[in-house]
């Protein structure tokens, strides 16, 4: 599928239809809608604003029905300029509103970058505490969607790199609504990373009872093993859980996964637990290596856990290449072949 | 190319009705958007008689205090008590202006240069001036004062002005934003987005541009090709003013006629206040470099303190009484501010690097305090397995 900026559902996916039998199998897009149409429910303070958000549902249908139900006043439909609808978003919160931004592509938002980092990550601290921006700017990341230029950049690492920003990102249905719902309640500006290709991956989830998940800042661990630690997060999640089964079958390594979820504030205590356990880690990322994520995770890891290491932490990461045309993408994604030959290189003959 | 038959639709040689901004309303004719050809001035001229008397003697009184309120703050630069002062002198007309036409639940959005604009609205010199001091980025309760926090990155607070403005509207408060910026901000893609979103919502925002001639070194001509500045508004089908930003006067009917139309649900207006930065950028600046002396004379005699003067002398309003108590003012309001910044700054505590980044401070940042406070290296204790 190649896409330029119109990216609707495709067709046959359970989005939009009639309730299934609960829990259903329900995806990441559904839930997160489901978390902003909850969040406006509970407290009117909360508006959405981007760039077809209202009649359209967004291009990925994320505030689909929000206009609707709301008011166009609550789920607006600004002019096509980043930096001008995340500045208007900061007045908005300065006046004491919760608006919740929506960068169509991650790619797109770079035109609020300044915003972003000259006022929404230090308008609290320049203040001394007065005048919180308690906002959240979502923004679809990552490739593997078959999307053309500019419509799959991991811009993860820009946004860790700014204090005073929370960098959360889902990898499931439930992590979705509950962590998109933690984003909105927080009085910290979040940046909310949606990986666009789990947009239409399902969960057994059910939205009359969602699930309780951990707050932001907590990683979990979402399968025991024994033998390595597989840390990453957001597209990259799926990717690991096929890697660690594979892997049993293949090798008879029992991996451990662990889901980062939120990046900043970054849960060393679980990710260490983790890797003094195991013994040996492989940190997995879309996001260009050179000075991305895992530069810091490994960076981090090998401080806290150096003489529980047996190996080196390595990293597989998207190649230090501008992201590629659709059409190469799968070269350039990590997937589960080059997470299993990082672990098969974690010095197995010396442990 | 598909013809008739294929299509089954007979040609129309004239387009479909398209959408035009405003057509359900009054904003299709865009002569109520443009501004007069010249600055409107009203000291000097006819209009001058039919001025209230008490807020011109008010008006005088904030630009005495305001003109001994930038020779002491650029004093105090100058000692080392201030890190830097980016003066307003010869822009006083117009920092007096912009906190004169507020009411108490009006906010202002200021820039660098308008701490006089910031102390005039009523925050204290220690707080206005603290983000120059160097002790901290802030200094007041933007809260408490309805005052946004200095803004130094060109026109990004342009669009939190709209922002502010249109959430008020949303909740039904009466409430106009003002917010300053230079003539060379105008530049900056900020300026475009905000005053597009300001059109489209029609928030109850004014934005004051302060041409005084140069962004730092470089003159308007290298920075402009509109007619003028005040005529860009018509573009996003805000109302442009042209104004001289020198007669208080002029500037407060017009600034004032500004906020008022945007408080009456009209719509925003840009103000465009011609003047001149009579100082340097910043006590750092060296101005003989890129403008002459003579142009400098020139504008000294344009002066806003001196035009005030000779309006309330002409109008039998400058006693001895009221000249004295303006000076009283102004020098009330210099002994503030050397008392709120009495030496060069104490160094602050490490803490206060890491009590406000987020509401609760991360892990990460509670262990880099305790490391800052004991002197030590940032770095985890990693205990042999």
């Amino acid at each position: 599928m190649t896409t330029l900026k119109d990216t609707g559902a495709p067709p046959g996916t359970a989005e939009n239809s009639a309730p299934l039998p609960r829990p259903a199998a329900t995806p990441m897009a559904r839930a997160l809608n489901q978390a902003l149409r909850d969040a406006m429910s509970a407290d009117a303070s909360v508006h959405v604003l981007g760039e077809d958000v209202g009649a359209l549902g967004g291009v990925f249908r994320v505030t689909d029905g929000l206009a609707a139900e709301f008011g166009e006043d609550r789920c607006t439909d600004t002019p096509l300029a980043e930096a001008g609808i995340l500045g208007t978003a900061v007045g908005m919160a300065m006046y004491g509103l919760r608006p919740v931004v929506e960068m169509q592509f991650d790619a797109f938002a770079y035109p609020a970058f300044e915003q972003v980092v000259s006022h929404v990550a230090k308008m609290r601290n320049r203040t001394r505490g007065a005048l919180p921006l308690p906002l959240v700017v979502r923004m679809p990341y990552g490739g593997g969607i078959g999307g053309v230029e500019h419509h799959s950049d991991s811009s993860e690492a820009y946004y860790m790199a700014t204090p005073g920003l929370h960098v959360v990102t889902p990898a499931t249905v439930a992590d979705a609504y509950g962590l998109l719902r933690a984003a909105i309640a927080s009085d910290d500006p979040v940046v909310f990373l949606e990986p666009k290709r789990l947009y239409w991956s399902k969960d057994a989830w059910d939205p009359e009872e969602p699930d309780a998940v951990p707050p932001i800042g907590r990683a979990v661990v979402r399968r025991p093993g024994r033998d390595a630690t597989l840390l990453t997060y957001g597209p990259s999640l799926p990717v690991c859980m096929a890697a660690a089964e594979e892997a049993v079958r293949a090798d008879g390594w029992d991996l451990e996964v662990v889901d980062l979820r939120s990046l900043v504030p970054f849960d060393d205590e679980t990710v260490c637990a983790s890797v003094r356990r195991t013994g040996r880690a492989v940190v997995v990322h879309e996001s260009s290596g050179f000075g991305g994520p895992g530069a810091e995770i490994a960076a981090r890891v090998t401080e806290r856990c150096f003489h529980h290491l047996a190996a080196p932490v390595l990293r597989v990461t998207g190649f230090d290449v501008p992201y590629p045309p659709p059409l190469l993408e799968h070269h350039h994604l990590p997937g589960a072949e080059r997470v299993l030959d990082a672990v098969a290189r974690l010095q197995w003959e010396q442990g | 190319m598909p013809g008739i038959e294929q299509s089954g639709t007979a040609r129309d040689a004239a387009a479909p009705a398209a959408w035009r901004p405003g057509a359900a309303g009054p904003l299709r004719d865009p002569a109520p958007l443009l501004p007069d050809t010249a600055p409107v001035r009203v000291i000097g001229t006819p209009a001058a008689a039919g001025a209230d008397p008490e807020t011109a003697r008010l008006l005088h009184r904030s630009l005495v205090r305001g003109r001994r309120f930038n020779e002491q703050a650029t004093a105090l630069a100058r000692q080392g008590r201030l890190a830097v002062y980016p003066s307003s002198t010869g822009q006083e007309a117009c920092q007096a202006v912009a906190a004169a036409v507020l009411r108490p639940g009006d906010w202002l959005f200021p820039t660098y240069r308008d701490t006089l604009a910031v102390h005039l609205r009523g925050v204290p010199a220690a707080q206005a001036l603290a983000l120059l001091r160097g002790g901290e980025h802030g200094g007041w309760d933007p809260r408490r004062w309805r005052t946004a926090p200095l803004c130094t990155p060109l026109a990004t607070h342009l669009p939190h002005a709209v922002g502010l403005a249109h959430a008020a509207r949303l909740r039904g408060d009466d409430v106009v934003a003002l917010a300053l910026v230079g003539d060379g901000g105008t530049s900056e893609g900020d300026f475009h987005e905000a005053l597009t979103f300001a059109g489209v919502l029609r928030a109850p925002v004014v934005f004051l541009v302060q041409n005084n001639q140069f962004a730092i070194s470089v003159p308007l001509a290298r920075q402009n090709a509109a007619p003028s500045i005040a005529h860009k508004a018509v573009g996003y089908g805000v109302a442009g003013r042209l104004v001289d930003g020198n007669d208080v006067l002029a500037a407060h009917q017009v600034v004032g006629d500004a906020v008022a139309r945007a408080r009456g649900g009209a719509g925003p207006v840009l103000v465009e206040a011609v003047t001149y930065r009579i100082d340097p950028h910043t006590n750092a600046d060296d101005p003989r470099r890129y403008r002459s002396d003579a142009e400098r004379t020139a504008w000294r005699a344009h002066d806003p303190v001196g035009l005030a003067e000779d309006h309330l002398r002409a109008a039998g309003l400058l006693d001895e009484e009221t000249a004295a108590a303006a000076a009283g003012a102004a020098e009330r309001t210099a002994a503030e501010q050397r008392a709120a910044f009495p030496d060069t700054p104490p160094p602050g505590s490490p803490e206060d690097l890491f009590t406000h980044v987020y509401a609760r401070p991360t892990a990460q940042l509670r262990e880099q305090a305790a490391a800052a406070r004991a002197g030590a290296a940032a770095a985890p204790r990693e205990v042999p397995a």
